[in-house]
């Protein structure tokens, strides 16, 4: 993945904290009812910035709206635009929660890369350029040897990272990443965080990750969000894990003494 | 053509002396691709079902164009097919229901409509060749006709395949790449009309949808890639193409239909050559752990 030019120039970081996706106010309602209401986030770049929340609170719903999927009130605003998106929009990049596909496709790592990267029909020919950028997304999430293999046959956690090198390629303004570790295994999660943790340090983008494991994200999290259908709570993880909504939630009172943040 | 007609014709064999036969296989070896092509796309954005309700909603398109009057319903057969095709998507994508709910209504309610439309006056049996297809229906004029539009559907397929692949991984996906979902789907969609439609006469209303689904299905169990995939595809239709248009010269049998049987018979062939390459792979496995040992 090549280092990303950043526009703002003069600054010693390549993050430079004003780039920013801006919510104001966003509202969402399907089928009649309010899945989503009064949402105001801003979302630095340089910055990680995790959705927690019960089934049903509309994590995946924000995300789907952030993608210009659905209808809703309040504004969008991305600023300032820069890189590769559309001109109204900037780059995202996006995980997807389950990759709802046909797992007996014919379609190996190297078609879906081909297919979103290039224009040559990946059935007839994937072009050097195709290949070389392939290789090189895959290899910084270390995954490189599964090039060939069919998108079917990958484990869980193989298939996350494979998805999230074709996120960042090329390198987006903004990084949905939709429950990228459920039903992920321990080690694949460890991978995943590490790779995440790397991709702030390197790149100057946004970050916004739904999850469930509220205990795992606390360390690569700058700000957590607790959202049930409004925004609870936000906040450093200490101060969300404190909240009597989120303990509630969560069942912390219950089971055991709230975690203790290293 | 003439150069075509004289080579098929030099060969020895008893089908070869016919004009019809040579013309009909001129026109498996242009369509037999373009099917193979189109059916590995319908097959993984899974819309078997759909291009299937197209072929059945044909009937409707020729009841209509012979209550016009018209001589040749392929006009009103087009028209209805992609009024009914980009209807079924957009009706999909505006209420949100279940795609196979809003095909199977379209599918009966168009077939009804087509065989009211077509028992007027209890002659239905005048229409029967547009169930089996007719090889006769292709005349030598016809070809250029074939050939031309198979080339601009198979080229626009080929330019758009990257997209169609990729929304058929994931819709969310591909809007995240910037990709229009609605015009692909739109144009993708008017392909599948129009290559039903165009080879609905020949092939028949009842087994068109399988000269598309079979090759690609079969051609699913072998490969590991999209390029293998289109290879095998190609190779099963034209393989099946050829040797179902012979066997019905000889068996004096609908040609479309015995064109299915044989790439039925080819779909067999691959589940066993899959369920082989299992065990081997599965002894392999077993023996190298018993090595480790």
């Amino acid at each position: 993945m090549e280092l990303q030019q950043h526009p703002h120039k003069g600054l010693s970081s390549h993050v430079c904290g004003e780039c920013c996706t801006r919510i104001e106010g966003i509202g969402v309602t399907r089928s009649g009812q309010r899945v989503l209401e009064d949402i105001s986030l801003h979302l630095h770049c340089g910055e990680l910035t995790t959705l927690v929340g019960p089934n049903g609170a509309g994590k995946s719903t924000l995300l789907r709206t952030l993608l210009g999927e659905l209808p809703h009130s309040g504004a969008i605003h991305f600023l300032p635009v820069f890189g590769h998106g559309r001109k109204d929009a900037p780059a995202i990049g996006y995980v997807p929660q389950q990759l709802d596909f046909d797992r007996f496709s014919p379609i190996s790592v190297q078609d879906a890369f081909s297919s979103a990267l290039s224009a040559w029909p990946a059935a007839i020919w994937h072009s050097g350029r195709a290949r070389m950028r392939t290789k090189e997304a895959l290899t910084a999430v270390e995954a490189g040897h599964l090039i060939n293999r069919k998108l079917g046959e990958l484990s869980g956690g193989e298939l996350q990272r494979v998805l999230l090198a074709l996120a960042l390629t090329p390198v987006p303004n903004l990084l949905l990443l939709d429950e990228p570790l459920s039903g992920i295994d321990l080690p694949g999660r460890e991978l995943f965080y590490r790779t995440v943790a790397e991709l702030r340090r390197r790149f100057d983008l946004s970050i916004l990750m739904v999850s469930h494991d509220l205990v795992g994200v606390t360390a690569v999290s700058d700000r957590i969000v607790f959202l049930d259908r409004r925004i609870v709570c936000a906040g450093t993880a200490a101060e969300v894990i404190a909240h009597p909504e989120v303990r509630r939630t969560f069942g912390f009172d219950l089971v055991a003494p709230a975690p203790v943040l290293s | 053509m003439n150069v075509w007609h004289h080579l098929i014709g030099s060969l020895p064999f008893a089908w070869a002396q016919f004009a019809f036969m040579r013309t009909a296989l001129l026109a498996v070896l242009i369509v037999s691709p373009l099917f193979a092509l189109m059916g590995t796309l319908v097959v993984n954005n899974r819309m078997a079902f759909f291009s299937d309700a197209i072929g059945h909603a044909s009937l409707t398109g020729i009841g209509l164009g012979v209550l016009l009057g018209m001589a040749d319903p392929l006009v009103a057969l087009v028209a209805f097919a992609l009024f009914l095709g980009l209807g079924i998507v957009a009706l999909q994508r505006v209420t949100h229901a279940a795609m196979d709910t809003v095909i199977s209504l379209s599918m009966s309610g168009s077939i009804a409509l087509g065989v009211v439309l077509l028992s007027r006056g209890g002659n239905f049996n005048k229409f029967s060749h547009y169930l089996v297809g007719d090889l006769l229906s292709i005349t030598p004029g016809e070809i250029g006709q074939l050939a031309l539009t198979s080339f601009f559907v198979g080229g626009g397929l080929l330019l758009g395949y990257n997209r169609i692949l990729l929304i058929g991984l994931n819709e969310s996906l591909a809007r995240s790449r910037g990709l229009s979902l609605w015009w692909t789907q739109m144009l993708f969609c008017a392909a599948v009309v129009m290559v039903v439609t165009m080879n609905l006469s020949w092939v028949g209303i009842l087994i068109i949808n399988a000269m598309l689904i079979v090759p690609a299905a079969g051609a699913r169990n072998l490969a590991a890639n999209a390029r293998q995939y289109l290879f095998y595809a190609i190779g099963i239709g034209l393989f099946s193409g050829v040797a179902g248009l012979i066997a019905s010269y000889y068996a004096n049998t609908a040609t479309g239909a015995s064109i299915v049987l044989v790439a039925m018979g080819c779909y067999l062939a691959t589940l066993g050559i899959k369920a082989t390459r299992a065990a081997l792979a599965a002894e392999r496995t077993s023996r190298a752990a018993a090595r480790v040992k």
